[in-house]
Order: C-alpha cells, then sequence, then structure tokens
C-alpha cells in the first residue's frame, strides 16, 4: 500500500477512457463556439478539409527540389519559409526549419512534451510519433529505435536529436540516394517518404 | 531591443528548478549543461501564454547536450547531441 491512511489502490484511467472525455469536451466547446457565434460551423469544416489535404507529398516536393537546385537547397537551409512557399505553401504561424542530414550528422525529429509535427508538410503524425514510446526513447536510446525502423548508423555519425521543445518545427532532409543524379524531379518526389522527412528512415532504403 | 543574454559557443546551465505549471523546458534537461547553438529569436512567454495572461517576449535559444552529459547509462555513440530550445529564462551561464 503507497500510504499511511490509503489502503486502496486507484486503477489507473485508460487511455479510452481519456479520450471519450475530451471528446465530449472538444464536441461541447465546439457547439457552444458556434452558438455564440465566434465561429460557424462551415468554418470549422473549411479548416479540417485544409488540415487533412496536408500530406507528405508537400514535404517530398521540397526534398526533391533541395537534391536537383542547389539554390534552392542552400535558400531552403537559410530561410525554409521562404523556400516552402515558393511551392504555395505558407506557414504563417509556423517557423519552419530545415535539417540538412550529411555524411557525418543524421538528424531525427521528436516533440516530448506534446506532438508538436510539421503539419503543412507531413500532414497529420503517424500514431507512433504521439506515442508515449517513441517520444520518451528517442531521446535517450535513438539507436535503438532507429534500429527498430531498420535504420541502422555507425558510430562515427553523429546522431542529432531535436526535441521540438518551443515554436519551431523541424523537416529532416535527406542525403540524395546514390545513383539517382539522372532521375527527373517527379521521380525523386516519389523517392521521399515521411519517415525520411521525420528522420527514422534514410533516402537510400527507398532507392 | 536588450543585448542578448548569450552568443553561439556559450556554455550555459539548464535552470534545475521543478515548479508547477506549463513549460516548455523538457526535465531531462534541467539542471544539465549545453552549448548555445545560435539565437533563434523572440517569442511569446509560453509559461503566461498558457494561461491566457499577458505575456512579454522571451528570447529563445538552440542549445546542444551531448548525450553521454544526459543520461548516465547513454548506450550510443560518443558524438550523438541533442538539440532542444529553451527560453532565456531558463538557461544561466555556465
Amino acid at each position: 500500500m503507497d500510504s499511511v491512511g490509503h489502503d486502496h489502490n486507484h486503477p489507473r484511467q485508460s487511455d479510452d477512457k481519456i479520450r471519450f472525455y475530451y471528446q465530449i469536451l472538444g464536441q461541447a466547446l465546439k457547439e457552444l463556439l458556434i452558438e455564440k457565434r465566434i465561429i460557424s460551423a462551415s468554418e470549422i469544416q473549411l479548416a479540417m478539409e485544409k488540415r487533412e489535404a496536408a500530406t507528405p507529398a508537400n514535404g517530398a516536393k521540397v526534398v526533391a527540389r533541395a537534391w536537383l537546385d542547389p539554390k534552392y537547397r542552400k535558400r531552403l537551409f537559410t530561410d525554409a519559409n521562404l523556400a516552402v512557399a515558393e511551392f504555395g505553401l505558407e506557414l504563417p504561424t509556423t517557423r519552419l526549419v530545415a535539417l540538412e542530414n550529411t555524411p557525418k550528422i543524421h538528424n531525427v525529429v521528436v516533440c516530448t512534451l506534446c506532438s508538436c509535427y510539421p503539419r503543412d508538410l507531413l500532414g497529420l503524425p503517424p500514431a507512433w510519433y504521439k506515442n508515449k514510446a517513441y517520444r520518451s526513447r528517442v531521446v535517450h536510446e535513438p539507436r535503438e529505435v532507429l534500429k527498430e525502423f531498420g535504420t541502422l548508423l555507425p558510430d562515427d555519425l553523429e546522431i542529432r536529436v531535436h526535441d521540438s521543445t518551443a515554436d519551431l518545427r523541424y523537416l529532416v532532409v535527406p542525403m540524395q540516394p546514390s545513383g539517382t543524379d539522372d532521375l527527373g524531379e517527379e521521380v525523386l518526389r516519389s523517392l521521399v517518404t515521411r519517415d525520411m522527412m521525420i528522420g527514422v528512415a534514410l533516402a537510400d532504403r527507398a532507392g | 531591443m536588450v543585448p542578448l543574454q548569450f552568443d553561439p559557443g556559450d556554455q550555459v546551465v539548464v535552470r534545475g528548478d521543478f515548479p508547477i505549471g506549463h513549460f516548455r523546458t523538457p526535465v531531462y534537461v534541467r539542471g544539465c549543461r549545453g552549448v548555445v547553438v545560435r539565437y533563434l529569436g523572440h517569442f511569446e512567454n509560453p509559461e503566461t501564454l498558457a494561461y491566457c495572461l499577458q505575456t512579454n517576449l522571451f528570447a529563445l535559444f538552440k542549445v546542444r547536450f551531448r548525450q553521454q552529459d544526459l543520461w548516465d547509462e547513454y548506450t550510443g555513440s560518443a558524438v550523438d547531441t541533442i538539440d532542444l530550445d529553451l527560453y532565456e529564462n531558463w538557461l544561466e551561464r555556465g
């Protein structure tokens, strides 16, 4: 028993129960905001559609261009917001930073405090990105976590974890797979996956 | 604007405090030593923003830590690092 005068256990609330609670709370909030005319149902619908329209294809366009065009690459690492705006991706409330994978540094992104994610470029985050297991483990055993994704990295390659603790969002730019120099932009885009842009996969594996 | 407290390359220690409230400084770096990589801009203080209170702007810095300095039993490579974006009120000269 854990303390004096406290001789029974409190069962932990299940994730389902908590989720159910917040669903009701979210629904109530939405109804109140509509009723008070602070926001309309169609505005909410539009915002959701816009949110769901973003997919990793957005990020893939940016990465493929960075592989092909050294000048674009430079712009991307200088000011990522300006560089992605060239593809019509305006991120008014987000400061975006592109992280360059090199033969010496491999970048991987996490948000240990919640689940911050560059949604405009990658769409909605996968379930594992939001799970406690990934968020707690990748900061202290990144090599084990990457191994579970099939990504084995040599010891002399620095693994740099980026914990998105504040107002910036991060996009990993993987290294271009060898032997793809002659490929066109469309084909290169198809080689770029979501997991590469989070940093848990290497582009070479898909090549 | 007041001059920035830190320059790239400065050694810093994250405040080892555990107050109650909303903070964007993960517990695992509190009290730890790192190096300022760069200044990221001024942002609204999330600690008061979380309660819809009036906020002031805080300088935000990218700080790099060596994994070996954070975890006693780190099993990865000695070259591994972790970057966090930390507000100036959590950083002290180290």
